[in-house]
């Protein structure tokens, strides 16, 4: 008997444990699934890495406003270039100075000038031959996306998470459930124990009437509901997940994703200004004046977050309304002044900080080169743009506290010598945005 | 100099009973609504606590479950291509009023002005601004505003309009006449010399509300031209004025400003300092940046003029009213014949000025000091002109009148008069932008747009052009004054069109107009020419006509300018300014008759009784030249004891605007002053500023709210002033001061790591001066609390007290730049302004001899403390301190408790009491109080800078380095990848700064202006204030420096009341 209780004792200190444990569950299993989502990550990229690593970047920094791999956009299709231009030098000096070859007398390159609406190519002269060569190989390897890797890598890693909270939480239930009944046969067993020794059991009282059990309930609910007023408050404006339904249906995956459109074609003001600016209609006709229907429905087919059909060629049509187009005449409406009839598009505003916060895009995208998915997510997955990131305070600070500053590269941080000197003797591995006052009040508010 | 006492007011230097009870109460505020004093007394004070807790949970629980309303974004339909949201844009116009002149560099933010900077490339104001042009962008955005056209009263169409003005035009018999300010743009000129054309017997006629006619009259007898010379008192080593308030109000204080600054930058390297003496009635800022002050009643100003001529000319020993007029005289004449010399003077009379420039003729001024080559064309009104046109008027001999920039009927000294002729003349049109008082009497009303929305130009001196071009397009109906005209005279051409035409026939191509237009500024090359003139006047009969004329006995009166408001027009609308504390007076939104203290006692206005103090002030009747009203005292040391000095710009009608009305408000209390104008009278020649006064004590009171003892230093030695001579005697005097006081830190055995040297060098006591390694030993030595670190940069500010004039445009612009609320009057007799950054006036001196007075600026804004006591204090951790070394403040962080005020030994925080901007997310919990109400409307609203948050009821602010454009210029550096520049990161108040007295950059970088002025220029001028008590300010003031001999200390009995005091 003695030898029982004591067992029970011990289960009873192994529920506490496992409770307590299963505190540090979530996050172990997060890890868990943090580590599968960087391998698949981290195979994915191997992937495109044997590819051509830079020559990706180089291609959406700067060639993808105008140029597509394998379509012709505003500039032809790119695949396959180095195969019908005369030269690879020739192709970089046309990259260089583009004016300067017509101006030559090339014939290519005046035929190229001719059929492509006499526009000149932006000239690149800070593109080396290496970074050309880089992002012809990466064209030439290009091969239309039909479900990009990195979302089976983030569906992967999003399913698992989910059953094992709710796994979790049925184990718990169920542990609850076994420690009640083992409390009970505890008691019951006492209780026999109790009679057969002749030892007068005390009278028995409910459970809901254990004074104990009151003061231990009411202790959980105090601070249950604490948690629950406290997280509350601090949530209170957040919007995470935020995905309101926009005028338009445009879809960043069509856009940015599929047809790899760069993010600073029409958010140009993410280098310049706070702001990184929602395009106006105007920047948005520069493409859909050729392009008035939507080819993609084959290999993607749009649906809203509710799972609506969305007709692609109608939500151009609307484009045309607010942009002052007639698509038929394939001109502007104009009024009797000569202006276009364009009215703006009236967006809801998904990301929105608290007025007493001054982010600024440039800061974080032209100084810190700062990925646009590190804050809005995969935005090139994403048909209805959603929050990705809780916008918090905390999210902030733990960023400027983990992220090492371009502190070498950007002669503007030589004033910090005490730094440099610590870097040079090792004392130190990296600068953070902490180190150089990233995290003080009116780096963000004033 | 330490022995010298200062005092912000007469209370503070008598120290009254209830002066002390005010420096003791001064952070017990009442709550802003009703508790009963029996709260706790209460048999059931837990009740009334539960409805107090249950309100505020009810209202905090609505206040949070706000859910997030749904935003929109709006980007544009089509961009513009030079605008990039959120990134501002400055267009180079230039700012014009009734002749003032300042170059101008509008700062728009997508799209809407919403700070003003002065232009660098004009050689005349240099990138220099007043506090009217910081507080100019405000008008763009005044609610009163008019947003159409009015026929009648009554809303109208511009072609109605012109169809009946050219109808009368037409059909008239009688001439029409077009009445403007000075005008200082050539196609203006050009286009009413075109309607003129189209109707030949038209006329122009030019009409300054503050009138230099005796200025223009004086020049064409002396120097056979109608027109002003062009003055440089940065040439100048001797400066004498005589009642001309040049660095405030006079001709065109902006340019004189930076001039005169440039003679007063003393250093232990060069102490070359120009001598400035100053004879005036009131008290000015220029008469507080004199070396040597003298009154005087404003009668007398004629024979002090003669008697310089005399002293200068024949050496003939002055014999005037005070023993200190005849010193004055003897000394400023000796050091005239020195040569450099200037001689200006305020007055409105030909005969003074004819003196004036015999004056400047002898001592060889023409050709050094004033410029004859080129002429300023500032003012070219003569009074004379607008008489005749009155009388015109009245006799009905004037078919039509044209009004533009003017506003006769409330500011001509027969304004009656005018408004009774103008009831006689067919067809009258005012360009004005409000219903002012001459607007309100016209037939029609056809606004002219501000000059933010204006395409235009300037000629403020001959040869040197300016171009005006707009930051917005025309918020309402209204239409360029020029273009009405050429409407009417039946031209085709648009003003803008014409004006393009003829600057680029001017200027040779669209490449130069282009390049002008962004420049700003078309001026000749090279430095400005210098040219003399020769003397031709009758000094003869000016002397005899100024002897002739009877000095009135008694009180005199003398009507001013004020530096914020001027000459009334659209500032009197202007909350930022009608807030602007006087720099003299420190008085806000009200004018009021000053008189000195021992005019006080004598109308039993004293400190004792209710003048002092007390908000309330005794009221008393001046009447002069047949017109009386009741203001209230104001006691301004150094007043001529017989003079009292009245502001002009008040007593507006209501339709001028909210802030500026005049009358009884809706709760019966009276506002907004009195009219000063009818003082003004007309002597057949010219009109005249002063008159003979009687006034009367009466038993009525009115609350004038000044500024000038909130904020109390309780005696604190905060200022350091030398005379000239002391300093250049002692250049190390303060240096020696700050080492005695900080050597006992600096060598401490703890302070060093061992090995280095623990023993103090044995040193004669009186050569210890502070070194850089003593103040590094004091930062670290004088505290318990850890040493701030700045790796990077670490800010600080440098202002010179020698410079500072004390004029305010650091205010407005600080204003302007950081969202400052107005609060109103009713707060500000509270001591509730928010000003971040304010001017701090000490007197020293008698108060009963106003000859004594000599009067300090200091702006005081935050200091940035490195080990500041209001950090340590705050529970919340809301203001801490950067690695930049900035004293930081977390509005969304702060919970009020108002504790760092309390500790902030420079009295620099400001607690926002009510929600002033509409910042709550309650809905009609503004507030309100009928004057400052505009500056919550939408419309105003746009003038907010949106770079800075709009700071909500309950939380502290101040001084923030101007943050917003520290971190701005960071981020262009990093992006271009190169170190932040010296100068590139500027304060709005530095910038603001006409005379170039605050200095502002990164101290670790041994190169910048601030570290040379610190640490080499002017080291032996720097101080902190309040330095012994271990702040570790990052603002050091450079000590004041007097060109004078005269030291004024107190004498014995006011010497006692100071130590007792202390």
């Amino acid at each position: 008997m003695c030898c029982s209780f004591a067992q029970l004792c011990l289960k009873g200190t192994l529920i506490f444990k496992l409770i307590s444990v299963s505190e540090s569950i979530k996050p172990m299993f997060r890890r868990i699934s943090q580590v599968i989502t960087l391998v698949i990550a981290l195979f994915a990229f191997n992937l495109s890495a044997i590819a051509a690593p830079d020559g990706k970047a180089i291609f959406q920094s700067n060639c993808a406003a105008c140029h597509n791999p394998i379509k012709d956009a505003t500039g032809p299709a790119l695949q396959g270039v180095d195969k019908r231009a005369p030269s690879k030098e020739w192709i970089y000096k046309w990259i260089h100075n583009s004016s300067a070859v017509i101006a030559s007398g090339d014939k290519y390159a005046n035929d190229l000038y001719n059929k492509w609406g006499k526009t000149n190519m932006t000239a690149f002269p800070n593109l080396s031959t290496e970074e050309i060569d880089a992002v012809i190989k990466y064209v030439d390897d290009f091969k239309a996306p039909s479900a990009t890797p990195a979302a089976g890598a983030s569906t992967a890693a999003a399913e698992p998470q989910k059953d094992n909270s709710w796994l979790y939480t049925v184990i718990t239930v169920i542990l609850l459930a076994l420690a009640g009944i083992l409390w009970r046969v505890n008691s019951g067993l006492r209780r026999v124990a109790n009679e057969k020794d002749n030892v007068p059991n005390e009278k028995e009282i409910p459970f809901w009437r254990n004074k104990v059990v009151i003061a231990m309930v009411a202790i959980l609910l105090f601070i249950l509901t604490g948690y629950w007023i406290v997280n509350g408050a601090i949530n209170m404006g957040r919007q995470q997940n935020y995905q309101p339904e926009q005028p338009i249906f445009y879809s960043h995956k069509v856009h940015a994703g599929i047809n790899q459109v760069n993010c600073l074609y029409c958010h140009a003001g993410a280098e310049k200004s706070r702001q990184a600016m929602i395009p106006s209609s105007n920047v948005c006709m520069n493409c859909h004046k050729q392009i008035n229907e939507y080819t993609g429905e084959a290999e993607h087919p749009l649906y809203t977050a509710e799972g609506k059909k969305v007709d692609g060629t109608a939500e151009i049509q609307k484009l045309y309304k607010y942009a002052g187009w007639d698509p038929v005449a394939k001109q502007y409406i104009r009024d009797e002044k000569g202006n276009i009839k364009a009215t703006p598009i009236k967006w809801t505003k998904i990301h929105n900080l608290p007025d007493h916060v001054y982010f600024n895009h440039s800061q974080h995208v032209a100084v810190g080169k700062v990925q646009c998915q590190r804050c809005h997510g995969p935005i090139q997955e994403m048909d209805e743009v959603y929050q990705f990131a809780p916008l918090s305070m905390g999210w902030c600070i733990n960023c400027h506290r983990q992220t090492q500053v371009q502190f070498t590269n950007n002669n503007y941080y030589s004033i910090f010598e005490k730094y440099h000197e610590e870097l040079k003797s090792g004392k130190r591995t990296g600068v953070t945005v902490d180190d150089i006052g990233g995290t003080e009040c009116q780096r963000c508010h004033y | 100099m330490s022995q010298k006492q200062y005092w912000k007011g007469l209370e503070e230097l008598h120290n009254t009973d209830a002066h002390k009870e005010v420096v003791d109460n001064e952070f017990k505020e009442q709550l802003p609504f009703d508790v009963s004093d029996s709260l706790l007394e209460a048999t059931t004070p837990r009740r009334d606590f539960l409805k107090y807790l249950g309100f505020s949970t009810v209202a905090a629980t609505l206040a949070a479950s706000c859910e997030m309303p749904v935003r929109k974004a709006i980007p544009y339909a089509i961009k513009p291509e030079e605008i990039v949201p959120g990134v501002p844009n400055y267009y180079a116009s230039t700012f014009v009023d009734g002749g003032e002149y300042c170059a101008v560099v509008i700062k728009t933010r997508d799209g809407r002005p919403i700070k003003l900077e002065g232009n660098e490339r004009s050689s005349i104001t240099q990138g220099s601004t007043s506090a009217r042009v910081q507080a100019a962008v405000l008008n763009l955005y005044d609610k009163a505003r008019l947003r159409q056209p009015y026929a009648e009263g009554k809303e109208a169409t511009f072609e109605a309009i012109d169809r009946r003005v050219k109808e009368a035009l037409s059909s008239s018999g009688q001439p029409a006449y077009i009445l403007t300010s000075s005008i200082l743009s050539p196609t203006t000129k050009d286009v009413i010399a075109q309607f003129i054309a189209k109707y030949p017997t038209a006329k122009h006629v030019v009409y300054d509300p503050i009138s230099y006619s005796g200025m223009l009259l004086a020049n064409e007898a002396s120097y056979g031209k109608r027109a002003l010379p062009s003055y440089h008192f940065d040439k100048a080593q001797t400066i004498v004025s005589l009642g001309a308030d040049f660095l405030g109000t006079w001709l065109s204080p902006i340019e004189f400003s930076k001039q005169y600054s440039q003679g007063r930058k003393v250093s232990a390297k060069n102490m070359n300092m120009s001598k400035h003496y100053q004879v005036e009635a009131n008290h000015t800022i220029s008469g507080a940046a004199a070396d040597h002050r003298a009154t005087c009643k404003p009668s007398e100003m004629g024979a002090i003029a003669v008697a310089l001529y005399n002293a200068v000319a024949n050496g003939t020993a002055p014999a005037l009213s005070s023993k200190n007029l005849n010193d004055l005289v003897t000394k400023a004449a000796a050091d005239l014949k020195k040569g450099n010399g200037i001689v200006v003077s305020g007055s409105n009379d030909v005969n003074i000025q004819t003196v004036v420039n015999a004056i400047n003729s002898a001592i060889g001024a023409n050709g050094t000091t004033i410029n004859w080559a080129v002429n300023s064309n500032y003012k070219q009104g003569i009074d004379a002109d607008m008489v005749a046109l009155t009388e015109a008027m009245n006799a009905g001999q004037v078919g039509a009148l044209f009004i533009q920039d003017v506003n006769p009927v409330y500011d001509f000294y027969n304004g009656k008069k005018f408004a009774e002729g103008l009831a006689k003349v067919p067809v009258t049109v005012s360009f004005a932008d409000r219903m002012d008082e001459t607007a309100q009497k016209c037939k029609f009303v056809v606004p002219d747009h501000n000059f933010l929305e204006s395409w235009g130009d300037a000629e403020p001196k001959t040869g040197y052009y300016s171009l005006m071009q707009p930051g917005i397009a025309p918020l309402f109906k209204t239409r360029a004054f020029q273009d009405s005209l050429l409407t009417w005279a039946g031209a085709t051409t648009s003003y803008g069109d014409y004006w393009k035409q003829y600057w680029m026939t001017k200027l040779g191509g669209q490449e130069n107009f282009d390049k002008a237009l962004q420049d700003g500024v078309v001026e000749p090359a090279g430095a400005m020419p210098m040219g003399g003139g020769s003397f031709t006047g009758n000094v003869a009969g000016a002397i005899a006509n100024i002897q002739a004329k009877k000095a009135p006995g008694g009180m005199e009166l003398v009507v001013y300018e004020k530096v914020s408001i001027g000459r009334g027009g659209v500032w009197s609308n202007n909350p930022w300014l009608q807030e602007m504390p006087d720099p003299i007076t420190k008085a806000t939104w009200d004018n009021y008759a000053c008189v000195s203290p021992k005019k006080a006692k004598e109308l039993d206005a004293e400190l004792t009784s209710i003048t002092e103090v007390v908000n309330k002030k005794r009221v008393i009747k001046v009447k002069a030249n047949g017109y009386e009203v009741m203001l209230p005292v104001v006691v301004v040391p150094g007043m001529h004891n017989d003079v009292v000095a009245v502001a002009l710009g008040y007593g507006r009608d209501a339709k001028v605007g909210r802030a500026a009305a005049s009358g009884t408000d809706k709760f019966g209390k009276e506002i907004g002053g009195k009219n000063a104008y009818p003082f003004v009278s007309y002597n057949g020649q010219t009109v005249d500023y002063s008159a003979a006064v009687v006034i009367e004590k009466t038993e009525n009171k009115y609350e004038v709210a000044i500024t000038q003892t909130h904020h109390s230093y309780e005696g604190r030695a905060i200022i350091h002033e030398y005379t000239l001579d002391e300093f250049k005697k002692d250049p190390n005097h303060l240096r020696k001061e700050r080492g005695e006081e900080m050597e006992h830190y600096s060598h401490l055995a703890w302070a060093h790591k061992p090995g280095e040297h623990a023993e103090p060098t044995e040193k004669n006591e009186a050569e210890v001066m502070v070194t850089p390694e003593m103040e590094k030993g004091f930062r670290e030595n004088g505290t318990l609390y850890p040493n701030y670190e700045h790796p990077g940069i670490h800010w600080g500010m440098s202002i010179d007290l020698s410079t500072c004039i004390g004029c305010g445009a650091c205010v407005i612009a600080c204003q302007a730049e950081n969202n400052v609320s107005v609060v109103g009057k009713t707060h500000v007799l509270k001591s509730q302004e928010m000003h971040w950054l304010r001017i701090d006036r000490y007197f020293s001196g008698m108060p009963d001899d106003p000859d004594t007075i000599q009067t300090v600026f200091q702006p005081m804004l935050c200091q940035h403390c490195d080990n500041a006591p209001c950090e340590n204090v705050c529970p919340v951790s809301a203001t801490n301190h950067s690695s930049e070394g900035i004293n930081q403040m977390a509005y969304n962080r702060c919970i009020g408790t108002k504790y760092c005020a309390n500790n902030c030994p420079y009295k620099v925080r400001h607690f926002n009491w009510m929600d002033w901007n509409g910042a709550d997310c309650f809905d009609d919990n503004l507030y309100e109080d009928g004057r400052r109400d505009d500056m919550n409307d939408d419309l105003t609203r746009m003038v907010l800078n949106p770079d800075v948050t709009v700071r909500s009821r309950g939380v502290m602010e101040k001084c923030s380095f101007c943050v917003q454009r520290l971190q701005d210029a960071k981020l262009i550096a990093k992006k271009e990848g190169r170190p932040l520049k010296d100068g590139e990161a500027r304060t709005a108040c530095q910038q603001a700064c006409a005379s170039d007295c605050i200095i502002f950059g990164n101290v670790n970088d041994p190169n910048s202006a601030i570290a040379k002025v610190r640490n080499d220029e002017q080291k032996e001028r720097v101080f902190y204030v309040l330095e012994q008590i271990h702040t570790l300010p990052n603002i050091n003031y450079l000590s004041k420096v007097r060109n004078s001999d005269m030291v004024v200390a107190g004498d014995a009995k006011l010497d006692e009341m100071m130590n007792e005091h202390i």
